[in-house]
């Protein structure tokens, strides 16, 4: 499987990274040689093997469906580089 | 008085309780040691202050009687664990004048038991790096050289800072995070003991997240013994983390017997190199050697999956790393970009706020995760992970512990590895597996190589048998009898 400049590109789009057009080509470079190096996973036959869901085998708690927390706007939004009583501010997404 | 800063924590902890010294001169004496240090840039942020107002109460609850486990102590605190109203930026340019409104649980852990805080310790961006050379507020210098050389060398990483302040003796401990070798391997490179322990054991909560599934924070001391102490303090079962694990913390330091009779040591056949350095396979020798002598068996025994470990992280890093990193996008904290709809905003503030390697790897953990690729890649590594994880289950049933060395070589200069991401992450081989299988893994200095530089073994252990490393890595210690200082060629 090898990445190409469209398929960086798309990638990119997904994770929301702008890259521009000179690093596209040098990145797909990049993503290649990593995929390449990882394929040798399928060297390894694992038809019979069960992918891994938890590292340590923990069952986990059950607790009470209780409000523990809350009534915290303003530490919520304190850290926000915009914003307007307790609300966080984005560029307009309805017009 | 003496060299304040060149006690271990057990014996502040001992001079602080006969009133030898008090909080407030050791507080005073790490944080002027901090103030000369500048050029490690081990620190991003100081707090004199913080660490000063601990040491007020530290003395006073001294005086009354009142002494906790840790009191009095000055640590420094990795970056990506979150401190109320301190900034906490994962290293990283996104995160750049956060103040989170919370306590991380390992370190209200650590200051309710007395330490105080030094100061938030630089390190590889969102701990991603072996050398600290990607964080946004630049490389952390080692305090040590080679013999006869000027060449600034990687303190490894990614908690650089915390290796190179516990080394130059800036801070007593300081608190790390280890997601493929972030402890062990810097820990190894300056010559002082760090472990990660087994997955669950501290709290995840109020740490930056990385790699969920195997990031997992610990100490780093000058001594095995230091680390037992502070573990002992950092672990916890934690409500707010639901795969901290509900188990009571042991007594480590009482683990530490000495004793190690009958143990059965592994020696994986595996982790034997084509091209590892002559020194690195002397130094494990060595160990082998120690270990019969304190009366250990030595036993071969064989992880065959061992070399699909590297190639099976970095699936499984970059992939949980590209969704735990979705969080920065400009709204909620951290930098801002503008752009001309809110799309093209987090398409900038995440191409201005991520350095080069962080996205890489959310590129990398993107397309692997994308339509089409999952099984392929994601699963394919997941069910790699259970063959690891059942490698070292096959193999407790032979021995009790495991020893190899920590990291395939000593410190290397800056911008040495930075053109290849491979040979980069080469320096996680030895490290590695044991994140993917969950398990404890302790480094402890014991060697300086040709050059003058430290050289670290690691011991592995079953889950949740943290006692029985601090117990043999004490025993490597002591056969080691070194106490590894660097000259402080920065206090200029």
């Amino acid at each position: 499987m090898s990445v190409d400049k469209n398929t960086v590109k798309r990638v990119a789009r997904l994770a929301r990274i702008a890259l521009p057009e000179e690093r596209l080509e040098p990145m797909a470079g990049e993503l290649n040689r990593i995929l390449a190096w990882v394929e040798q996973l399928n060297e390894v036959d694992t038809s019979s093997v069960e992918p891994m869901t938890s590292v340590i085998k923990m069952s986990l708690k059950m607790r009470e469906d209780v409000v523990t927390d809350g009534n915290a706007a303003t530490d919520v939004v304190l850290n926000a580089p915009l914003g307007e009583d307790n609300y966080f501010a984005v560029p307009k997404v309805v017009e | 008085m003496s060299d304040l800063t060149g006690l271990t924590i057990a014996e502040a902890r001992d001079g602080l309780k006969k009133k030898a010294f008090s909080a407030k001169e050791l507080t005073e004496a790490h944080i002027k040691a901090m103030e000369k240090g500048r050029a490690l840039n081990a620190f991003i942020v100081e707090t004199p202050e913080i660490a000063l107002k601990g040491a007020a109460e530290s003395d006073k609850r001294i005086a009354a009687g009142s002494a906790r486990a840790l009191e009095g102590i000055p640590l420094g605190i990795k970056d990506l664990f979150c401190t109320k109203g301190v900034q906490t930026t994962a290293g990283s340019h996104i995160l750049e004048g956060f103040k989170p409104p919370y306590e991380s649980t390992v370190t209200r852990n650590l200051f309710n038991d007395g330490a105080t805080m030094l100061g938030k310790l630089n390190m590889d961006e969102f701990a991603m790096g072996s050398s600290n050379e990607t964080s946004y507020f630049k490389p952390v210098i080692n305090p040590w050289r080679r013999k006869g050389s000027n060449t600034p060398l990687v303190p490894g990483g990614s908690s650089g800072g915390s290796a190179a302040s516990v080394a130059a003796r800036l801070v007593l401990g300081a608190t790390g995070t280890d997601t493929g070798g972030s402890i062990r391997q810097p820990a190894a490179v300056v010559g002082i003991a760090g472990i990660k322990p087994t997955y669950g054991r501290c709290s995840r909560w109020g740490i930056v997240a990385f790699a969920s599934s195997l990031d997992q924070a610990g100490p780093m001391a000058r001594t095995v013994r230091d680390c037992a102490i502070m573990l002992k303090s950092m672990a916890s079962h934690d409500p707010l983390d639901s795969t901290s694990v509900d188990l009571p913390v042991p007594d480590y330091e009482a683990a530490m017997t000495g004793n190690i009779k009958g143990l059965r040591v592994g020696i994986p056949k595996e982790y034997r190199l084509d091209g590892m350095p002559a020194e690195i396979e002397a130094l494990w020798q060595k160990g082998i050697e120690w270990l019969k002598a304190a009366g250990a068996e030595i036993v071969d025994v064989s992880l065959p999956h061992t070399k699909y470990a590297l190639p099976a992280y970095y699936i499984v890093a970059p992939a949980e790393a590209s969704s735990n990193l979705a969080r920065y996008d400009g709204v909620r904290f951290g930098l801002r970009e503008p752009g001309k709809d809110i799309t093209s905003m987090y398409e900038n503030t995440r191409a201005a706020g991520f350095g080069r390697e962080v996205q890489r790897r959310i590129l990398v953990g993107t397309y692997v995760l994308s339509a089409g690729y999952y099984d392929a890649y994601y699963i394919k590594a997941q069910k790699l992970r259970t063959l690891i994880a059942r490698d070292f289950d096959e193999a407790y049933k032979k021995c009790d512990v495991l020893l190899t060395p920590t990291a395939p070589g000593p410190a290397f200069g800056i911008g040495e590895k930075t053109d290849d991401p491979i040979a980069m992450y080469l320096n996680d081989v030895f490290t590695v597996t044991v994140n993917l299988a969950g398990l404890p893994g302790i480094s402890v200095p014991a060697g300086l190589n040709s050059e003058g530089l430290p050289l670290g073994l690691q011991l592995i252990g079953k889950a949740f048998d943290e006692s029985t490393l601090f117990r043999v890595g004490e025993v490597i210690e002591k056969a080691a009898g070194l106490t590894p200082r660097p000259a402080a060629w920065w206090e200029v």
